[in-house]
């Protein structure tokens, strides 16, 4: 039994494998429609969520099987008091896999340690978010048909945004690969990310401020929002929220064929302008996020 | 000069840095064995000015070592039986140490998971770095001994 809980869990030729399938589902979803008949997922979220619960459940529901779960930790057993290791092991006679998100970093492993069932991190905390990764991974890999041999661009919460962390630790597995890093001095990469990842791996990258700096070189450009929850401080989210906003006009610097990846939800970093650019695949992304997950569920179900 | 005498089986844990013998005390865990040990604070070193010393009669099974090489790689085992040094032992950082550290990141799931073990692995033998199992935040060794 296989689980899904660090974005490097599953091998280059694994991710190949499952991101082939998740492209056959989206031309032919018929073919899949009842391969999870008769089987239930769980979608334990000890922390809000919409659209990673809902998209979990979307696939699941695409693949013909059944839900079950809850969406707050306040309406589940850890009100209670009750421990991950205890409720994953209850949960385990209850379903066939489960998806679990938890404010505390670790929760997955946890979970994974003590379940009877494949467990994927639907997020733990400000620590991983790997199905994240498989859409974003899904959707370069889909509209460029290809995942090496190109410059993305890494703009603004860089420091406490898990989705970007993750991105970089997955991106540098395929060859050619060049970052640029855009953010203000206070939200840059953590050092471990500059020295031990991107320096040790050889891998190239620069770091900016300015986003007009980076925009002609880019063949993706990656943008994240300014997350409040991560600060301590409310004068220091405050001061940074609004130091990126990507407008139709910057985006007049960018490549004719460069792409906006965006993990959502947006704030204010994206102008609403931007949205019909067809270089705009934000909401594209969240599409590709049912089809990485339907096909995740379906190779950890295979690999029981 | 104070005389203790030799044990006939069981360990001395010698070059100890000065006033890091009741902690690693606790850490071997020695008050739970039914055992003599001696401790010696500040003994004179030629290596090192001064230094201490913990001898353990026990049978040579009933320490697990792994823990002093997290603490200080730097510290002598040798391993007594029938009198006599039959080993010096060689430390080394190990892959892991468990419930010797806690993890310092609020965030982390062993802050609130019942009976949780405490793990730390090794992710970098050069810089000496432990990364929480779980969180991976980052958890330098518990001792830098400048010698």
């Amino acid at each position: 039994m296989r689980h899904l809980i660090s974005p490097l869990d599953f091998s280059v030729d694994e991710l190949d494998e499952l991101l082939k399938l998740a492209n056959d589902i989206e031309k032919n979803p018929k073919n899949y429609a009842h391969a999870c008949d008769g089987l239930k997922l769980a979608t334990c979220f000890y922390e809000p969520s919409t659209r990673t619960r809902l998209s979990f459940e979307a696939a699941m529901l695409n693949l013909g099987g059944s839900i079950l779960g809850f969406s707050s930790a306040d309406s589940s057993s850890a009100a209670k008091g009750e421990s991950v290791s205890d409720t994953i092991r209850v949960i385990s006679s209850y379903a066939d896999i489960c998806a679990i998100r938890h404010p505390k970093e670790g929760a997955a492993l946890v979970a994974s340690s003590k379940s009877g069932i494949p467990v994927i991190n639907a997020g733990d905390g400000g620590h991983q978010h790997p199905t994240q990764t498989l859409t974003d991974l899904l959707t370069i890999y889909s509209l460029k048909n290809r995942l090496g041999n190109m410059t993305i661009g890494l703009c603004g919460d860089l420091k406490f945004g898990r989705t970007v962390h993750s991105l970089i630790h997955a991106l540098i597995r395929y060859p050619g690969i060049k970052f640029v890093l855009i953010s203000p001095e206070e939200l840059r990469v953590p050092d471990y990310i500059r020295e031990d990842v991107l320096k040790k791996n050889n891998i190239p990258f620069t770091e900016l401020e300015r986003l007009e700096d980076a925009l002609p070189d880019l063949d993706i450009l990656y943008m994240t929002r300014v997350q409040k929850e991560r600060f301590f401080n409310e004068e220091d989210y405050v001061r940074m929220k609004d130091f990126y906003i990507l407008t139709k006009e910057k985006l007049n610097l960018a490549k004719e064929d460069m792409l906006i990846l965006h993990p959502l939800p947006r704030v204010n970093e994206i102008s609403v302008e931007v949205d019909d650019d067809p270089r705009a695949v934000y909401f594209k992304q969240a599409q590709y996020g049912v089809y990485v997950r339907m096909a995740l569920i379906l190779t950890l179900l295979k690999w029981r | 000069m104070l005389n203790i005498s030799g044990i006939h089986e069981g360990y001395v844990l010698d070059h100890i840095q000065a006033g890091m013998s009741m902690s690693i005390y606790k850490d071997l865990k020695l008050e739970r064995l039914d055992c003599t040990v001696a401790i010696i604070k500040n003994a004179k070193s030629s290596k090192m000015g001064k230094k201490d010393i913990i001898k353990v009669e026990c049978p040579i099974d009933a320490l697990d070592l792994d823990i002093l090489g997290f603490i200080d790689h730097n510290i002598t085992v040798n391993i007594v039986k029938n009198d006599t040094i039959v080993e010096k032992k060689e430390l080394h950082l190990p892959q892991q140490v468990v419930n010797v550290i806690k993890c310092k990141n609020p965030r982390c799931i062993t802050s609130i998971e019942q009976e949780l073990d405490q793990v730390f692995i090794l992710t970098d033998e050069e810089k000496e770095i432990y990364r929480c199992k779980y969180c991976e935040e980052q958890q330098k060794k518990k001792i830098r001994i400048k010698r």
